[in-house]
């Protein structure tokens, strides 16, 4: 193969995209050639480069929310006839909130965490609930930085009292809570802010959850811890980086102890 | 100038099934991230790229039941790589066409400085200037194959070219970018 044929295949054959008998043509060239080697390596070096140096433009936090708000409302207004309560931009599901706890009573049971399935599908819905919140007028129902006013506040529209602490002293302040609908059942979304990002606790109480504190899991580029402690499952959602979202969830269950 | 007739962008809002939800969300939406990035490079600019993505997801969504499973990435990308190439033919119908130069200009020669610091800082800055000077066409291999790590038969499906036409366009890509760099390698090598 002379110098000419080898140039021109030199990016694909770095590329590891050239069929075995061409690649071991340029090989064998490659081996007489000192030019053509010093071509195919002036081109790794830019590859290098690319890869380095050229930004990775990630999609930024608002394009995300709108993005997964416009699957999650074609799919909610899809449902609409079967689940008229399921509303997420208005305060429907306050009543329906009500509604659901009336008829549950007592203390309610997410059945379906037993399976690894059902699981996943909490880890999903943990997260779409996640970034609806983070549409306008939807993170907060009550915003406050005083875990005395966030505490009470669930009174009376919960059959249970999550444990509300407020870490501002460890850099994780506290800024209101709300009611979220997850699965058909209310449960208590604590709003907490770290630098620019927020993260949402979903507290329920869960007789059958069991501890199993693992490493972060990323799920559409956000984080989830899921905890639990003496009945009541928590789940750890935001975009902060997984370390110190862990160290968030450290702190909130040494908390509870 | 006339508008290209893009149907689709006035049709019927589609509704996904919870279903169709959870695939979208598992099979299309991890990719946000490298749509944005296309998008950003192709477009060469902030703005205009979160539109873009945004319009391109609309569409993903109202024809997700065309999506039969399989490569949800090279799906997702054909649908902004589309999206994008449409907003710049429209922009260079409205002003002067500088999209499709294939020519580069070198970048002006720098005197390197004593601080390593900043020369690392133009060093950067250059290869995405080289980047944003290739045409539109070239950006993209580039993109899909250097930050996506995408192989030629899937650079193949989101720009909807042959494989060929991908590989030469790698090369030609390549060797401008180089040609746009030269002035830099002493650094490199120093």
């Amino acid at each position: 193969m002379k110098c000419e044929e080898v140039a021109e295949r030199l990016s694909a054959f770095q590329d590891d995209e050239l069929d075995p008998v061409t690649s071991r043509e340029i090989e064998r060239h490659l081996d007489g050639c000192a030019s053509c080697a010093e071509a195919l390596g002036r081109m790794m070096e830019l590859s290098e480069r690319l890869r380095e140096e050229a930004p990775y433009y990630r999609a930024p936090d608002s394009l995300r929310a709108r993005v997964s708000q416009a699957a999650w409302s074609g799919a909610s207004r899809g449902r609409a006839t079967a689940r008229p309560r399921m509303g997420v931009r208005g305060r429907g599901w306050l009543a329906a909130a009500a509604a659901v706890l009336a008829v549950a009573g007592g203390t309610w049971i997410f059945s379906s965490l037993q399976g690894q399935a059902g699981f996943a599908s909490i880890e999903r819905e943990v997260v779409s609930s996640h970034v609806r919140s983070l549409m306008a007028n939807h993170l907060m129902d009550v915003a406050s930085t005083d875990q005395h006013t966030v505490k009470p506040w669930f009174n009376g529209k919960l059959d249970f009292s999550p444990p509300v602490t407020d870490f501002a002293a460890s850099g994780y302040p506290l800024i209101g809570g709300r009611l979220d609908y997850l699965r058909g059942h209310s449960v208590a979304a604590l709003v907490y802010q770290r630098r620019q990002h927020v993260i949402n606790v979903f507290v329920w109480p869960d007789e059958r959850a069991t501890g199993a504190a693992g490493a972060p899991r990323t799920l559409q580029g956000y984080h989830v811890i899921h905890e639990t402690h003496a009945g009541t499952t928590y789940w750890i959602v935001s975009d902060l980086n997984p370390e110190e979202l862990s160290a968030f969830a450290k702190l909130l269950v040494a908390a509870l102890r | 100038m006339t508008h290209e007739e893009r149907p689709e962008a006035t049709g019927p809002e589609r509704h996904l099934s919870a279903r169709e939800l959870d695939r979208f969300n598992e099979c299309v939406l991890p990719y946000l991230d490298a749509a944005h990035n296309l998008a950003r490079y192709l477009l060469r600019d902030g703005h205009e790229a979160e539109d873009a993505v945004q319009d391109a997801f609309l569409r993903a969504i109202r024809y997700f039941d065309g999506f039969r499973g399989g490569d949800g990435r090279a799906w997702l990308l054909s649908i902004v790589r589309n999206t994008c190439f449409t907003r710049l033919r429209d922009r260079s119908a409205s002003r002067e066409n500088v999209e499709f130069v294939e020519e580069i200009h070198t970048t002006g020669e720098e005197s390197p400085g004593p601080d390593v610091e900043l020369e690392r800082k133009a060093a950067t800055q250059s290869v995405r200037e080289g980047l944003d000077r290739l045409a539109a066409e070239f950006r993209e291999v580039l993109v899909l194959r250097e930050l996506e790590g995408l192989s030629y038969k899937e650079i193949a499906q989101v720009s909807g070219v042959p494989i060929g036409t991908v590989m030469s366009r790698l090369a030609r890509g390549r060797k401008q970018l180089l040609g746009a760099l030269r002035p830099k390698a002493p650094e490199e090598k120093g």
